[in-house]
């Protein structure tokens, strides 16, 4: 046996996978940089950045996208919340029920985009209803450009599919805090809302930080779901990156959009970090 | 069956000294237990020994064999967890099959001996069973059954019973000791129980901070403690320790303790008159105090505090002079809180412990190895 | 307790059941309408209002899309690479995570941190760079590009379930192998990996999922071999409803299926414990 003891045996399994994340992980983000600020010819420019910045779609893809996160994610947030408690609540068959709820988490963003435009297109199946209760008498133009419509459906499709994310990690969370905490406020007078309130969110703090940030980041790169439902009518940051790329084969702009999405990305974590600093010893 | 001997080992975690300069010899057939609170070390020195630790220092000794830099399946040893660490996508029977099958023993012999181990533990029974079909109980019983089945040279065991519940311990204790002796195996065993400990070993070494304090026969550590630590540790209650100082009167030497005198008999007074400094701890174990209703010359008075009547015994704390001693009566003896009540120690049972070292003032020397 | 709080509390329970069927509806009711327009005739998928309770059932729509033009080789191409990633992410990242859950070492700290933060990377974003530089290699509109992309994107989950699966496994069992005969390889082989395999195989199922849903990347990467996501998202404003509709329901179903297949292992590997 050698007197070494150093033991590179954790180092040889690691080894795969560092190299793997670092020539597919890091090395294209460098790239990305790369390309979203230097020319072709290798002399560092903002040109890119100028043009992104002046670009017609660009400011409508932003607020779009922004406008989308803000409607989205606090309804998910609640929603997941309710569907979580509801799962604490010890309710007879809540198995099954944990799993329909989980269900949206096999569902690719197109295929729920394909679904609520079925839903919402003019011969689809809300029109339907609408009709068979007497509402309408002919199919409404939902998805009309002009209109906020489009909008909702996409925030809709969101919340239908992206909730089981932020629901399974909040669950988790959930129920990692022992029961100890609510019983003894429980015991001490408080009722259902106050326990939830004080007890249960504060010590649910880092799942929520957890699953916001995570869940942000997903939709700062939302696209599927709105080309879906809104074609060529409502754009985001994702589609112009994929624009940029495909039909105006300028992968230099592309990448700059793709640093963009990443700057708010990484911002936005950032800023759910200070926000809801989640002190040590609250990590249980 | 084997000798087992390590010399001058050494394990550090970091900075911390887990096992420093430890000698140790088990003999062939012996029973020895390594007893010491948690983090003593004993867990760490059973693991160098069977080499799931690397020692940082030192040698180890498997029949005579230098396995120091042997894995552990080269060592010919067999070990029973704590946790029992029974397999449990195997059936009872390949459990305990499991060391005989990786020594591609052939299948008749395996049969035979998984059948001669699973009747010793009284789980042929049970061997067409997962584990998760099993009791915790059942389950000890297979790891030991795995371990005795395998044709090792020693047999080590690291705090088996310590996950039983009390009832089960106290019965797999005395199972294992009649099984152990009938297989005649050499063991190490790990426990932080100084109860198991005086019942099953031949010889306890009693560690504390990575190194042997003592290590000798049950009734030597119970009865003659090498230190304060272990005369606290051993015994329930732990020894009374009462400070003392040394006195010559009337050429007599005397010990004063507890608010009185006593006198020590003369082996002892050879070793206290030899002292720099008069001061000395008087160890006596509670039932080594006599309880009587009046005076006497050597005897010291106490007052009574707390009666607890242990059905087999009265233990009571009693207030003597500035201090506590706790004291083992018969269990119809009466007694109130606030009695006055006179106790003689007895002398031949004291330890005399140097106040300075917490070293116990030998006058017989313990074997150390 | 008076009689009248007993009531009440029957009445709020009631509303809490009420309100967790409801939920369940609302996602399920979405999944029940795609698949009945999947199974409509085309004349039905054009006519409207369209019935929530379908008079015929027809292979018809399904039949068209399936054999229109590139849809079953995109539909060969995404399980090609779905099987690709799961085997790739598995091989890499199961020793990385057994590392993690049995060594401690230097750096771990900073790997498991480095990880971690992958995850805020909005991964996608990768594939424009990346592909870039398949063209230059000649990569591009190559099936084994897109699995390569989809690995980097796995990799990290996989990594930390996998590390949570070993975590899983007592150490203590995998001793008890070495000290009863095993070499370290062989405790692996005959003690951890059959535990560990339920949990790997979950992960490795849900590494296909997210594979096989994946549009941005692999529109990105491919041009004539597209896999059905990217197939679909192509066409999606050329298609009509009948193809649109079928379409959506094959991207869904096997992805459904799967998960319910290992939705207990997933469940623990997240740390959710059902009753």
């Amino acid at each position: 046996m050698n007197l070494k003891r150093f033991n590179w045996e954790p180092y040889l399994l690691l080894l795969p996978s560092a190299l793997y994340l670092v020539f597919f992980l890091a090395w294209p983000m460098f790239q990305a940089f790369g390309l979203a600020f230097q020319a072709d010819d290798g002399h560092l420019t903002l040109d890119y950045m100028q043009r992104m910045f002046s670009d017609v779609m660009f400011s409508a893809a932003l607020i779009n996208t922004v406008k989308l996160i803000i409607a989205i994610v606090p309804l998910q947030f609640i929603l997941a919340l309710v569907m979580a408690l509801l799962m604490m609540e010890r309710l007879r068959g809540s198995d099954i029920l944990v799993y329909i709820y989980s269900i949206p988490l096999a569902i690719s963003d197109l295929a729920a985009g394909i679904i609520w435009f079925s839903i919402f297109t003019q011969r689809g199946y809300l029109n339907s209803l609408l009709y068979g209760l007497g509402v309408l008498d002919k199919p409404f133009l939902f998805l009309n450009y002009q209109s906020n419509w489009p909008f909702a459906a996409i925030v809709l499709a969101e919340v239908w599919r992206a909730t089981s994310i932020v629901f399974v990690i909040l669950v988790a969370g959930l129920q990692s805090i022992p029961r100890d905490y609510a019983e003894a406020a429980e015991v001490f007078g408080a009722n259902w809302f106050t326990r939830v309130w004080r007890v249960t969110l504060p010590l649910l703090r880092p799942s929520i930080q957890t699953a916001l940030i995570l869940r942000t980041i997903l939709a700062v790169q939302m696209f599927a779901v709105v080309v879906a439902i809104a074609g060529r009518g409502m754009t985001v940051l994702a589609n112009e990156a994929y624009r940029w790329y495909s039909e105006y084969r300028n992968p230099h702009l592309a990448a700059t959009y793709a640093m963009f999405i990443l700057v708010i990305s990484l911002g936005t974590a950032f800023i759910y970090l200070r926000a809801l600093r989640v002190k040590e010893e609250m990590v249980l | 069956m084997a000798e087992i001997h390590v010399e001058s080992v050494r394990k550090t975690f970091g900075k911390v000294k887990a096992v420093w300069d430890v000698d140790l010899t088990v003999h062939d057939r012996e029973f020895v237990v390594l007893l010491g609170p948690s983090g003593c070390g004993k867990t760490t020195l059973l693991r160098c020994i069977a080499g799931l630790e690397q020692v940082d220092q030192g040698r180890v000794f498997i029949g005579q064999r230098d396995v120091t830099d042997l894995p552990p399946r080269r060592r010919q040893i067999a070990m029973v967890f704590q946790n029992y660490a029974v397999f449990p996508h195997l059936t009872v029977f390949e459990n305990v099959a499991f060391g005989l099958r990786m020594q591609h023993r052939p299948k008749d012999e395996i049969k035979k001996r998984v059948q001669s181990a699973a009747e010793l533990l009284h789980i042929e029974n049970l061997l067409d069973r997962y584990p998760s079909q099993l009791s915790g109980g059942q389950r000890q019983r297979v790891a030991v059954a795995r371990a005795i089945a395998v044709d090792s040279l020693v047999l080590l065991m690291d705090e088996p019973l310590s996950n039983l519940d009390a009832l089960l311990r106290l019965e797999m204790r005395a199972e294992l000791k009649r099984l152990l002796r009938e297989i005649e195996a050499t063991t190490l065993y790990v426990t932080h129980d100084q109860v198991e400990a005086l019942s099953l070993g031949d010889r306890i070494a009693v560690m504390r901070d990575g190194q042997i304090l003592q290590y000798d026969t049950p009734l030597n550590v119970y009865d003659k403690p090498a230190d304060l630590f272990i005369g606290g540790f051993i015994g329930n209650p732990p020894m009374n320790f009462l400070d003392g100082e040394v006195r010559t009167e009337d050429g007599r030497l005397i010990v004063r303790t507890g608010g009185g005198e006593i006198y020590p008999p003369p082996e002892a007074s050879a070793v206290l008159s030899r002292l720099k400094e008069p001061s000395v701890l008087v160890g006596i174990r509670a039932e080594n105090i006599e309880t009587l209703s009046a005076p006497a010359e050597d005897a010291l008075q106490a007052t009574v505090l707390v009666v607890e009547p242990l059905g087999s015994h009265n233990l009571i704390t009693m207030q003597l002079g500035p201090e506590q001693i706790k004291v083992n009566t018969d269990a119809d003896f009466q007694a109130q809180p606030g009695q006055t009540i006179w106790l003689r120690l007895n002398t031949d049972k004291i330890r005399w412990i140097d106040k300075a070292s917490g070293r116990a003032l030998d006058y017989d020397v313990s074997p150390q190895s | 307790m008076k009689r009248k709080t007993s009531y009440s509390r029957l009445v709020v329970r009631g509303l809490v059941y009420l309100v967790a069927v409801l939920i369940a509806l609302w996602i399920l009711i979405p999944i029940y309408l795609i698949t009945i327009a999947a199974f409509s005739p085309k004349d039905v998928i054009y006519s409207w209002p369209k019935s929530l309770f379908p008079q015929t059932i027809s292979l018809e729509t399904l039949k068209f899309f399936v054999s229109a033009q590139y849809v079953l080789p995109s539909l060969r191409n995404s399980v090609v690479v779905a099987l690709l990633t799961l085997v790739i992410s598995l091989v890499i990242g199961a020793p990385a995570g057994y590392a993690l859950a049995r060594y401690i070492f230097r750096g771990k700290d900073i790997f498991r941190i480095m990880i971690l933060s992958t995850r805020a990377f909005p991964i996608v974003i990768l594939s424009i760079p990346l592909a870039v530089t398949f063209m230059k290699w000649g990569l591009y509109d190559n099936l084994i590009s897109v699995a390569i992309l989809h690995v980097a994107m796995a990799l990290p989950t996989t990594i930390l379930v996998t590390s949570s699966v070993f975590v899983g496994v007592s150490k203590e069992l995998e001793e008890a192998a070495t000290v009863f005969g095993c070499s370290r390889v062989q405790a692996f082989t005959r003690v951890a990996l059959p535990l560990a395999l339920p949990g790997l195989a979950a992960s490795a199922i849900f590494t296909f999922v997210l594979s096989w849903n994946e549009v941005f990347a692999a529109t990105i990467l491919t041009l004539q071999n597209r896999t059905l996501p990217a197939r679909l998202f192509i066409q999606l404003a050329a298609s009509p409803l009948p193809f649109r509709f079928a379409g959506g329901f094959f991207i869904l179903i096997p992805a459904i299926t799967f998960m319910f297949f290992i939705r207990r292992y997933l469940f623990s590997l997240w740390g959710i414990t059902l009753k």
